[in-house]
């Protein structure tokens, strides 16, 4: 596969390495009331969506960032590649 | 021996002759022949035994899909089994032998096997040797390996090399035959980087094989001029001798170039095959058609051939495979090998046309409406038995039997990203379907256009569309346009022992008891006959067999469904999938700054991960490991050791947010650690079980050194990554990997201090108060080199770590040891670094496994619950803090002379050993040389309460229960007095 880096332009997929659902970006608050439940379905529970799907993979013999791909499960179509680090703050993570 | 079979004509160099051996008999052969057709030509029809039966085989092709015709190729550590004699092309000296016989090919002795066929049909193996289970590995199986084998390894090393590459086009074109080179040409004089990609030796595909003309020459000769204009267009990169062998995700196709077994002997230092990858924006399938056979009695005797093979022998190798031929055919292609090999004077017995209809042909007869009922010859063809239209029987004397039942398009690229094929009921054939591989298209034959006119327009075509060229096409040269005329005729009635895959030899008969007993989906006909699953992937045997189990469900073909095909196109030795990724150079080895310096001290090395350490340093005189592990551990303990430590993930930690950020990932806490010193730090995953231990010095406000262990390093370093680009992506924090950058000793051992002294710069304090437990510092070394000095210890002594940067790494060891001579300072390796671990109670990567929390490793209250850490939630969970957990404990044998064993399981002093009464486990075990007996550290339930208990540790697996005693896993200074001095 190849992976359009946002920023290095398209890239053998030799050189990431995966992760998994970007629902891993949504980390819960480690002090509302039930955050052991909202800890546990973090930690466990993802969707498996024979479509497409958000994903993280790491740049690790690259520039080292961390992209959400999203990627179609059954075509292996890639339709997008984002800095994990925008779709955070995008999503209103912060410190 | 004379070349008997030679005709006249062909594409062979007959100025130079070349001989080879096969089955240890002297042939002769000329440059342009492959192995089979120099058997062909030496009249050897015979070649191997077949899978099960033992049957007596020759060559059914002249190609890649061919079955039969595999052979041992060359000797010694070059033997490669499973070769394809279709595709071998000659060399001086080549050598080959026959397969899967024994005493010799002529007289095999398994051939009873075809005696008892009755015995031996499908299901035979799943129905026979089910019981007793324990016989099947034990017995039946190497048994069946023995009898139903193919070529054998040579077992040695082989020394040739396979090398990877890379290529990037605009265009791959694969197939070179009349849509493939027509395309190239369309593409290549458009201007588009184009790699043209062939199997064969010679580009021209069927061009090569026909005796019909384009334009007013020889197909062959213009399948020459289109090669030599190619070749003089800078952007096209011709690629013979290389198949694509898959079409993997985004336009990467993979491709085995063969770039050396075409030559008797490899030039220095070149690969033998090369492992392609190639990046293509489109990709034009050109890979043409293979003909089909039709199934009857007996059709499996060496001499019964495809007819285009026979045609493609007569043509392109001029050669046949006998005197006397005749052809069995349900279309009008098959009639062409009948007219080229009577062109070329070979007597036709027959043609034998299943059409009532057949063309009469005046050179020699054509028996309409036959079929053939059985054929005759032990050790190959000799006669031919047909059932004439009038139901009267007539023998015909032949060596040779040309089949044909139409032509397959090689569809197979188009289904490796799950495409499936679809019926054409014109050509009575699976044709691409409209789900292919995204930016390939299919040309010619492939596609479906069988006539060469149909190929080279749709090449022509294929190759504008591809590339979005505008304007007409290019001009085509005049070739043949037939219309592809055939009546379905798959198998003849009432034939069992009728052979529809002869590598796994499988029969019409096996097909029908597949149906028989339910096996009615293709996949499990597959799969409960075996049809289509050998090597050659059923590229002439599918068809068959698809059509009679659509026959016997009274269904269509298309509604019977068809399997589809998955990479890699014909076969590929792993060892050019290995490359030259093999021994040795398996994976990279990183060395130790310290690495030349400890193999002159003739260390002994161990992996670690990619890198090498050194174990330990054997002194002359001592025999065994352990005397060098214990005289290191010993003179450590009593004076000072010197140890590599460099292969711990050194990660720098910079930003205002540092501190704050290593209280996320620790479970501790981190905030208040003041600057100069140094902290132990535990990392849990997010399910609050431990990932990796370490420590953390706090070198300046904004700046900290993280460690890792050796086998982590990489993956916490990710983590951390993701922690702060993921979840807390606003924080001011930035990582790098240092490990690489300073080398790193631990100096151990109540002298440490003494021999650092005489190193570390004067004005830098290292006293006890001036640089206490747990400090850190830059400092220089040496005067004036910098470096960093961490007073930490893994051994339990007095210790310090220090770095420098790597270029300094082998010099600061050698000072250290001369420095240390006074001292009789020690180096020592891993084993005695985790004998002294052990022996202090320090948990390592065998009690950091993945499945401990900090509870079990008896630092359950590290774990914060004022800040919010990775893992701190979930580590709170009930399941994981029950009041019987395993705690981390020590273990002593009660028996001096008892061996701990790592892996060994605790159980009560008296009841039963089984999984019900299990208390715990054995993680470490060591033989101690400051307690001078052997020591454990295992898990233990409710552990941290049961200690003095007597327990038994009992390993199954060496038969061993000794009895033990549990105890403080601190076995050396629990107080920590030492550390402190």
């Amino acid at each position: 596969m190849i992976i359009d880096h946002p920023l290095l332009g398209p890239r053998d997929s030799s050189e990431f390495v995966y992760l998994g659902d970007a629902a891993l970006i949504d980390r819960p608050d480690w002090q509302v009331e039930n955050a052991a439940e909202a800890f546990y379905d973090y930690a466990y529970l993802r969707g498996n969506p024979a479509g497409e799907h958000r994903e993280l993979w790491f740049h690790e013999s690259g520039d080292r960032s961390w992209l959400v791909v999203t990627r179609n499960t059954v075509t292996h179509e890639i339709s997008k590649v984002e800095l994990a680090r925008d779709v955070a703050r995008a999503q209103g993570r912060s410190k | 021996m004379t070349q008997g079979n030679r005709l006249s004509g062909g594409q062979i160099d007959r100025n130079t002759t070349l001989s080879f051996k096969f089955d240890n008999r002297s042939y002769t052969a000329h440059p342009g022949d492959t192995l089979a057709s120099a058997l062909l030509a030496n009249n050897v029809r015979l070649i191997g035994r077949s899978f099960k039966y033992h049957r007596p085989r020759g060559l059914l092709t002249a190609g890649s899909e061919e079955p039969n015709g595999i052979v041992e190729l060359r000797t010694g550590n070059r033997q490669e089994p499973n070769t394809r004699a279709t595709t071998i092309e000659m060399f001086e000296g080549l050598e080959a032998r026959s397969q899967n016989r024994w005493p010799s090919l002529k007289f095999d002795a398994l051939a009873i096997n075809d005696r008892f066929s009755n015995f031996l049909t499908a299901g035979f193996y799943y129905k026979t040797f089910m019981w007793p289970a324990a016989f099947w590995e034990k017995l039946y199986e190497p048994m069946i390996r023995r009898a139903a084998g193919l070529g054998s390894l040579s077992m040695q090393e082989d020394p040739d090399e396979c090398d990877k590459g890379f290529r990037h086009c605009d265009l791959l074109i694969i197939g070179a035959g009349p849509a493939g080179l027509m395309a190239a040409l369309t593409a290549g004089r458009a201007g588009a980087d184009v790699i043209l990609a062939d199997e064969d030796f010679a580009l021209g595909g069927r061009l090569n094989s026909e005796s019909f003309a384009l334009n007013d020459g020889a197909a062959a000769d213009w399948a020459a001029q289109a090669v030599a204009e190619l070749s003089a267009l800078p952007n096209v990169r011709l690629m013979p001798r290389t198949t694509v062998i898959g079409a993997f995700d985004h336009g990467i196709y993979g491709a085995v170039e063969r770039t050396g077994d075409h030559l008797a002997s490899l030039p220095a230092g070149k690969p033998r095959q090369i492992l392609w990858r190639i990046y293509t924006k489109r990709s034009l399938l050109c890979a043409g058609a293979t003909e089909r056979p039709i199934a009857f009695e007996n059709n499996d005797r060496p001499g019964i051939m495809l007819a285009s093979a026979l045609r493609t022998y007569a043509n392109r190798f001029a050669t046949t495979a006998a005197q006397r031929v005749a052809v069995l055919t349900n279309n009008d292609d098959g009639l062409r090998t009948a007219a080229d090999l009577h062109a070329k004077g070979v007597k036709i017995a027959a043609v034998i046309d299943v059409r009532p209809d057949a063309p009469i042909n005046h050179d020699y007869e054509v028996l309409r409406g036959a079929q053939v009922s059985d054929t005759k010859g032990r050790l190959g063809l000799s006669f031919v038995e047909v059932a004439l239209a009038d139901g009267s029987i007539r023998t015909l004397e032949c060596g040779a039997l040309g089949v044909s039942g139409g032509w397959n398009p090689n569809v197979h690229l188009t289904c490796h990203q799950r495409g499936r094929p679809v019926w054409n009921d014109d050509l009575a054939a699976f044709v691409p379907g409209t789900d292919l591989p995204p930016g390939l298209s299919v040309a010619g034959a492939a596609n479906g256009a069988m006539s060469t006119h149909g190929a080279l327009r749709s090449g022509a075509e294929g190759a504008m569309k591809a590339l979005d060229l505008k304007g007409s096409l290019p001009d085509l040269p005049a070739a043949e346009d037939a219309p592809a005329s055939q009546t379905p005729f798959w198998y003849v009635q009432g034939c069992s022992r009728a052979w529809l895959d002869q590598q796994n030899d499988v029969t019409v008969k096996d097909v029908k008891l597949s149906h028989q007993e339910g096996f009615r989906s293709v996949e499990h006909l597959k799969r409960y006959t075996t049809l289509g699953m050998a090597t050659d992937q059923g590229k002439t045997s599918n068809m068959g067999g698809l059509a009679i189990m659509a026959e016997l469900a009274g269904k269509s073909i298309p509604e019977t469904g068809t399997t589809i095909f998955r990479p890699p196109y014909t076969p590929v030795p792993i060892a050019t999938f290995a490359g030259r990724m093999k021994g040795k150079e398996f994976h990279p080895t990183r060395l130790t700054p310290s690495h030349h310096w400890a193999k002159e001290r003739g260390a002994v090395f161990v992996e670690a991960g990619n890198w090498l350490r050194a174990q330990w340093f054997p002194l002359p005189g001592e025999t065994h490991w352990r005397e060098s592990v214990d005289r290191e551990v010993r003179q450590t303990r009593a004076s000072v050791g010197v140890c590599d430590c460099t292969t711990l993930g050194k990660i720098d930690v910079q930003g205002s947010d540092a501190a704050a950020f290593l209280n996320r990932i620790y479970c501790n806490g981190f905030a208040k650690l003041a600057v100069g010193k140094t902290r132990y730090g535990l990392m849990l995953r997010e399910d609050g079980m431990v990932m990796d231990d370490g420590t953390a010095a706090r070198l300046g406000e904004d700046h900290f050194v993280v460690t890792t262990t050796t086998a982590n390093a990489v993956s916490v370093y990710r983590h951390m990554e993701f922690v702060r680009q993921c979840p807390f992506p606003d924080m001011d924090v930035q990582l790098i990997s240092t490990t690489e950058a300073w080398a790193q000793y631990a100096i151990a051992g109540p002298n440490s201090r003494k021999l650092l002294q005489k190193i570390v710069d004067p004005e830098f304090d290292i006293s006890n108060e001036g640089f206490p437990f747990m400090a850190c510092a830059n400092i220089t070394v040496c005067c004036g080199l910098r470096a960093r000095l961490f007073r930490i210890s893994f051994s339990g002594e007095l210790a310090f770590e220090i770095a420098v940067p790597s270029r300094y790494g082998d010099a600061l060891m050698r000072r250290l040891m001369t420095e240390g001579e006074e001292f009789h300072v020690v180096p020592y390796g891993t084993e005695a670094l985790g004998v002294m671990r052990i022996e202090k109670g320090h948990a390592a990567g065998n009690e950091l496994n993945g499945t401990t929390t900090a509870l079990n490793l008896g630092m359950g209250r590290m774990v914060s619950k004022k800040k919010d850490s990775i893992g701190s939630v979930l580590s709170e969970r009930e399941g994981l803090n029950e009041p019987g957990a395993l705690m981390m404990v020590g273990i002593k044998p009660l028996n001096q002379e008892d061996k701990i064993t790592a892996g060994g399981h605790l159980m009560e002093a008296s009841g039963p050993v089984d999984a019900a009464h299990d208390q715990g486990y054995v993680t470490s075990a060591a033989f101690s040389p400051t307690l001078e007996c052997h020591i454990g550290l295992g898990f233990l339930k409710n552990g941290g309460a049961r200690q003095g208990e007597k327990m038994r540790l009992v390993s199954p697996l060496t038969d061993v229960t000794i009895d033990v005693e549990i105890v403080s896993a601190h076995f050396v200074d629990p107080e920590g007095e030492r550390l402190r001095a």
